[in-house]
């Protein structure tokens, strides 16, 4: 194995791990921030108690993502050092101005919460989970923004052997970003509301602090309910403009072998990489798949073949991992309905409790495949079209970055398991304090 | 002259890193060694908790405006220090964690664990921050691809084992003054203790260095030729005697601010006397990468200046306001809050 596989390694162990706590903070931090605000609204404690529980397992989270999220920024550095020269004008802007707009805010403000409860008036700590919430949430969109340039650079002039910056508004407002980032960011906040709908299940199921739990559930339920329905028309045109931006990523996505008028669409298909051709291609749908992709019944779909081997995305993998996240994106619209119409008599819907109890994992399992689509299926690039990844990696020893690959796979490994045994230990506790009397 | 002033910036945001982040990790490492039991232990580890994290995002900025100004020193610097700047990473992934996940279970094997991982995860960033910048200073061996000539060991040589130390002793003065701010009685006189035993150690080592620094690198260079830059040396030179004299007068405040002096003027000795380079290569000084050699186009410089002088200062304003509502000294009392450390 050599230093660059070993590198594409070790960043996706640490991109996929950090990913599984940065969604629950989107979306858990404003969630938290609604019910403060209803408390210093209302003065209702039973709002104040929902904010201090969901609080505790937000900190659990936290603390995992934020320190991993800075061996990101300098593994550009570490591992991918070619790159980070070719396109550092560009890329290392956004992630200079995430720090200094974003991080800095959101890490301050949590600080001051946490420690804050009796320190600051009730309005000034609720304020300081609004700016924790929106700083994490700004933060995102300029992670985002540096991500959808690595797909569809935009901005820019090729100089000096490197990618220099000539349009900043141009990378900062394009379409693909503004969509990524709503994609990612709704996705997170249906992690959250079903990791809210999920454990509050637990306790209403077990008759435990029903009325604490319900309320916390109805929350989260009309918040997953837009948002799941709001992902898919998010997902929809996001996937239109990559359709456009990135036609290899789409003809691995959907497993199109040859290029295509008007193609179909299978609810069925099994893409057979070696044979480069579907070995199963079931329950067709006319022309779907041109008017799904490009929103015309007639339109050309290009498909793998127009590319030599060598300049196409690992198929199978991106495949699998968009028809996965499609159908969980669906499945969440249903849960949500579902819940919508039992919102009355959760106590008398077990079997839905036990079912949004096991969802829980679901909304984690659809972010990871999306970022699987969107990174595995750019391949072999690393700057869509522009630079690939193979030009990209640093000139380290694979010896070096194989010891560093074991230590990020077991230190992460240990801490996931420490995280998920606190968030277990907490979540199952329920909340603390005297049950409120008021509202 | 744009990239005059990143340069500086760049060194300013490294300074004041080190000025803020400086105290946690050496409070961090002192800790097993102050705390006689476990209410001492909480109140030092709660003393760091409200600010600790916003001290770390200057390391992010710092990386993250090497990146955006300086994206080839950042490329070089990061990937020929592949393995000191990981280990680094993983001592404050540890450090971070320890502190939310403590005091979570009340088990005496759960709390030994991640006060383990504090004290690594304090420790060694203090020491290595120290060995990788006076190896900086002496300039590191890489070649024209920017690949590292060496092995971990070279940067262990002498001169980066007194770098490691002097930032070591710096950070454990500055840490026991900041506990000495925020606790009281017995707690409090240790700490004062603590940072007058250590203050001889610095100064001893503080001397060592800059006699070394003489020899064993070109720092003074731009110091000779431009004398009135000695100003920031002697400036850490007598920041470093006032921490002394604050201490014996038991200003706390006072003392902690002198040796926050230090701190900065120290690092800001090293990078003046780098300038214009940011990352010298000891193979070849051809090969060096500097402000002019490294940096991104004028156009990002621009963009990136406003973006730098319009939140910094913010940040600076909103920080300042969290160290004022949280001055308060920690006790049992605010053990006693579910949210504590």
């Amino acid at each position: 194995m050599d230093a660059l596989f070993l590198s594409r390694l070790q960043f996706a162990v640490a991109t996929l791990f950090h990913f599984l706590f940065v969604p629950l903070t989107l979306g858990l931090s404003i969630l938290i921030a609604i019910m403060e605000t209803q408390y210093v609204r209302t003065g209702d404690e039973e709002y104040k108690r929902m904010a201090k529980f969901w609080g505790k397992l937000f900190l659990i989270n936290f603390a995992i993502g934020v320190v991993t999220g800075i061996t990101l920024e300098f593994q550009f550095g570490t591992n991918w050092s070619r790159y980070s020269k070719y396109v550092g004008d560009i890329f290392g802007s956004l992630l200079a101005i995430e720090a200094s707009v974003a991080f800095f805010l959101e890490s301050t403000f949590l600080g001051v919460w946490i420690f804050g409860w009796n320190r600051i008036s009730p309005k000034l700590h609720a304020v300081s989970i609004w700016l924790v919430a929106i700083a994490s949430n700004m933060s995102a969109y300029w992670i985002l923004v540096a991500n959808s340039w690595m797909q569809h650079p935009v901005g820019y002039v090729l100089k000096d052997g490197r990618a220099e910056l000539n349009d900043f508004i141009a990378i900062v407002t394009q379409p693909f970003a503004i969509l990524t980032y709503l994609h990612a960011t709704f996705a997170g906040y249906i992690v959250a509301g079903f990791f809210v709908m999920g454990i509050s299940a637990y306790h209403i199921l077990r008759k435990h602090e029903v009325r604490f739990f319900t309320r916390s559930f109805r929350l989260a339920l009309v918040w997953s309910l837009i948002f799941a329905v709001g992902n898919i028309g998010v997902g929809d045109l996001h996937g239109k403009l990559m359709a456009e931006a990135q036609p290899s990523k789409l003809a691995a996505v959907e497993s199109i072998w040859n290029t295509e008028k008007g193609a179909d669409f299978y609810l069925l298909l099994i893409p057979d990489e070696a044979n480069e051709r579907n070995s199963v291609e079931l329950f067709g749908i006319p022309k779907f798949l041109s008017l799904l992709a490009l929103g015309d019944w007639n339109a050309e779909i290009k498909g793998l073949k127009s590319w030599p081997k060598e300049d196409r995305p690992p198929v199978a993998m991106t495949f699998w991992a968009f028809r996965l996240m499609v159908g969980l994106g669906f499945f969440f619209v249903l849960l949500s309905i579902v819940g919508m119409w039992r919102r009355n008599k959760l106590e008398s819907s077990p079997l839905y409790l036990k079912t949004m109890m096991y969802a829980i994992p679901l909304p984690y399992l659809a972010a990871e495949c999306g970022w699987i689509v969107t990174e595995v299926g750019r391949q072999p690039w690393i700057v869509y079209g522009v630079m690939k990844t193979s030009q990209a990696v640093s000139p380290v020893a694979a010896s070096q970055v194989a010891i560093s690959l074991v230590a990020f796979i077991v230190v992460y490994s240990l801490l996931g398991l420490a995280a998920f045994v606190l968030m277990a230990k907490f979540a199952g506790k329920g909340p603390e304090g005297p049950v409120a009397v008021s509202g | 002259m744009l990239n005059t002033i990143w340069f500086l910036l760049w060194g300013i945001l490294w300074a004041v890193y080190f000025m803020l982040d400086g105290f946690d990790l050496g409070l961090g490492t002192l800790r097993p060694f102050l705390a006689k039991n476990e209410d001492e232990h909480r109140i030092i580890y709660n003393t760091m908790g409200p600010v600790w994290d916003g001290n770390e995002v200057w390391l992010i900025t710092a990386g993250g405006v090497t990146f955006a100004a300086f994206p080839t020193t950042y490329a070089v610097m990061f990937s020929t220090l592949y393995s000191p700047l990981l280990l680094i990473l993983f001592c404050l992934i540890l450090r971070g964690v320890a502190f939310e996940f403590r005091s979570k279970i009340d088990s005496p094997g759960w709390k030994g664990l991640w006060d383990l991982c504090h004290l690594v995860g304090s420790f060694g960033p203090a020491l290595l921050f120290g060995v990788a910048f006076a190896n900086i200073f002496q300039g590191i061996p890489f070649d024209k691809e920017g690949i590292f000539q060496g092995t971990l060991l070279t940067l262990l040589n002498p001169y980066g084992l007194i770098g490691g130390a002097l930032f070591l002793l710096l950070f454990l003065v500055h840490g026991s003054l900041w506990l000495a701010i925020k606790s009281e009685g017995v707690l409090h006189e240790r700490a004062f203790r603590t940072a007058s035993t250590l203050w001889p150690i610095l100064l001893v080592v503080a001397v060592v260095f800059l006699v070394a620094t003489w020899f064993a690198t070109p720092l003074y260079k731009n110091y000779l030729s431009h004398p009135v830059l000695f100003a920031v040396p002697l400036l850490a030179v007598v920041a470093l005697l006032g921490t002394r004299l604050f201490i014996a007068q038991k200003r706390e405040w006072a003392s902690w601010f002198a040796s926050a002096a230090t701190i900065v003027s120290a690092t800001l000795f090293g990078v003046i006397g780098m300038y214009p380079n940011l990352f010298p290569s000891s193979s070849d000084p051809a090969l060096s990468l500097n402000a002019f050699n490294s940096s991104s186009s004028p156009l990002t410089l621009k963009i990136m200046l406003g973006v730098a002088l319009t939140f910094v200062p913010i940040v600076i304003l909103y920080q300042a306001w969290v160290y004022y509502t949280f001055r308060f000294k920690v006790t049992e009392k605010d053990l006693g809050y579910d949210e504590a450390y």
